[in-house]
């Protein structure tokens, strides 16, 4: 790593603006089609997670950190991760939400040992330098030595060390952060779509009901696709269709966000479903309707005026929100190496519920998660690809379906056009674009 | 229920029952183990200790447990596997009532069908057991995973 050079000839470490950014050992060729290939090198090559860790996760993107319902007391913190890197957010005692990596600015071990907890004070347990929980350092072990020998040097100062920060915005009760100063405010980066959505679903008091999670043994890019795949949904997922809580001959559609269209809302109203000659063919019209042996699973109650019974919201790069009846839930997808994600499930619910609306909201719970009945097959379909495209690093994905283009498409959800929209971010942010 | 030595061999024939009905692949007859207004959970430690009441797979009632075993067989698809449980001796506890407590350790392990094999689950049994017409059944049983990650996905109950 080259160091700037001064006046006087003495070297200096670069900041780490300067440093000169990794670069791949073997530069990647975006096929010439654009958004409708994908390499599936950019599943497979350790070099890439890191460059991705470079270009997105600290790099002009807001990431999701947790709720803002998870830290609600002055002094709560809860641990999480940015791509691999492990973060802190904190609830000050100010009141503000501050996030920092979870890494100590002595050694760099880790400073937080639990998920979640409420502290006054960050302390490293290897060598006891302590924070304030905006992440400055407050005090440090000995700095002064026993019994007048030893300590830091004279010019030792702490202020000049605190635990790396991130930026914060909380949008509608969401943390998100960020590592870049190029990142614009979070209402540009969300967009409208997004924006409104989230103001529909979390503008009201809101609380968790539910979590767990689930490892899937494939790359975290596979699972962006498959939660904007809205082909595969009806023709994967068999329970969906044959229970019709999600079909494509629904009224819906598929929104992209702009200027860039990585964020997707797709979304289905169950009362204006035309049965379609299509579904002829498709496996799932084996386990009729009438056949739930307990209907009251798929007990719903009517939330919202624009009549939208389904609706799966994601955001660039690793999030996602689902509204399936009255099931609502945060899904985060967690990197852990090239071939491994851990896919975060948080249930919510409101505050004002009724008891019999949160018994709906737990029932409906069996849809979806590590084992829902239209979800558990996504726990191995990544891995189906993962699997399937080793050492095909030359071997590309085709995703024409819905054409060829990346924009909205309000007729039909048949399409592709949302995995199109998320490597085009993916394309231009990494890099890799024409 | 008074916990007499035969009381205590019949839910040992229980347990093993039930988890020979899943690991040999006979999931049909799992239903017959639960009462009819009987709850079958699979929750996390983490979920018990904050008080989070939605569980991973939960059946309330034999309607919802006759649909798990439906949706496994004919709606949902996932590759070919089985599991092994193995059960500690169960610790029973009377209450004075028409049912006993039992709390048990459980490891499960899975096996794939080209060969792979791990363990799948570390967990506990929390159950509420009750006679009915002359058999034991499950009132409630909860399976009380160690760990909040599910490894892939989970179908077959545990």
């Amino acid at each position: 790593m080259p160091d700037t050079i001064s006046p006087d000839g003495s070297t200096a470490s670069a900041p780490p603006s300067a440093r000169v950014p990794f670069q791949l050992t073997e530069p990647l060729d975006w096929p010439a089609e654009g958004p409708t290939r994908v390499p599936f090198r950019v599943y497979h090559d350790p070099e890439i997670l890191r460059l991705e860790h470079e270009r997105i996760f600290r790099g002009p993107v807001w990431n999701y950190l947790c709720m803002e319902i998870e830290i609600p007391n002055k002094g709560d913190f809860k641990t999480t991760f940015v791509g691999e890197i492990p973060v802190i957010v904190t609830h000050n005692r100010d009141g503000e939400v501050h996030a920092m990596v979870n890494r100590c600015a002595h050694k760099g071990a880790l400073v937080c040992l639990t998920e979640r907890g409420n502290k006054q004070r960050l302390s490293c347990v290897y060598h006891s330098w302590t924070y304030d929980l905006t992440g400055q350092l407050r005090g440090v072990a000995f700095q002064d030595g026993l019994r007048g020998k030893g300590g830091m040097p004279e010019d030792f100062d702490l202020k000049q060390h605190r635990l790396e920060p991130l930026r914060v915005a909380v949008y509608n009760g969401i943390v998100f952060g960020t590592f870049s100063d190029e990142t614009p405010d979070i209402e540009t980066f969300l967009g409208k779509t997004v924006c409104d959505t989230l103001k529909r679903n979390f503008s009201r008091p809101h609380k968790i009901i539910g979590y767990h999670s689930q490892i899937i043994h494939n790359n975290w890019k596979l699972y962006a696709e498959n939660v904007r795949d809205s082909y595969h949904a009806t023709l994967l997922h068999t329970f969906y269709t044959t229970f019709k809580i999600n079909r494509l001959d629904m009224d819906g559609g598929m929104i992209l966000a702009e200027p860039i269209p990585w964020h997707s809302l797709s979304y289905a109203k169950r009362a204006t479903i035309k049965e379609d000659e299509g579904y002829k063919d498709v496996r799932s019209a084996q386990f009729d309707e009438t056949a739930l042996a307990g209907p009251e699973l798929l007990e719903s109650f009517h939330e919202f005026d624009d009549n939208i019974t389904h609706m799966i919201q994601s955001n660039f790069p690793n999030l996602t929100f689902q509204f399936t009846l009255n099931s609502l839930a945060v899904r985060h997808f967690v990197p852990k190496g090239t071939d491994k994600t851990e896919l975060h499930w948080y249930y919510i619910g409101y505050d004002d519920d009724t008891p019999e609306q949160e018994e709906m909201r737990i029932n409906q719970g069996n849809l979806t998660g590590a084992a829902g009945y239209v979800s558990l097959e996504d726990g191995c379909i990544n891995e189906f690809v993962q699997r399937g495209s080793h050492f095909s690093e030359n071997a590309e994905e085709f995703l024409e379906m819905g054409g060829k283009t990346v924009e909205s498409s309000e007729a039909s959800r048949a399409t592709e056009v949302s995995i199109r929209g998320f490597w085009t971010g993916y394309r231009d942010i990494m890099g890799f674009g024409a | 229920m008074e916990l007499t030595a035969d009381l205590r061999a019949r839910v040992d024939d229980l347990f093993l029952d039930y988890a020979y009905c899943i690991d040999d692949d006979n999931p049909e007859i799992w239903p017959d183990f639960f009462t009819d207004d009987g709850l079958y959970e699979v929750t996390t430690r983490e979920s018990d200790q904050r008080g989070l009441p939605m569980a991973i797979m939960r059946c309330k009632g034999m309607g919802q447990i006759r649909d798990r075993i439906t949706a496994l067989r004919k709606a949902n698809i996932f590759e070919d596997h089985h599991y092994s449980h193995i059960i500690s001796r169960p610790r029973l506890t009377a209450n004075g009532g028409a049912s006993i407590h039992a709390r048990t350790s459980l490891v499960v392990y899975r096996t794939m069908h080209d060969g792979k094999q791990e363990r799948f689950v570390v967990a506990s049994y929390d159950d509420e057991i009750v006679e009915q017409d002359g058999a034991l059944k499950f009132k409630k049983r909860r399976v009380v995973l160690d760990s909040r990650r599910v490894d892939v996905l989970l179908v077959y109950p545990i």
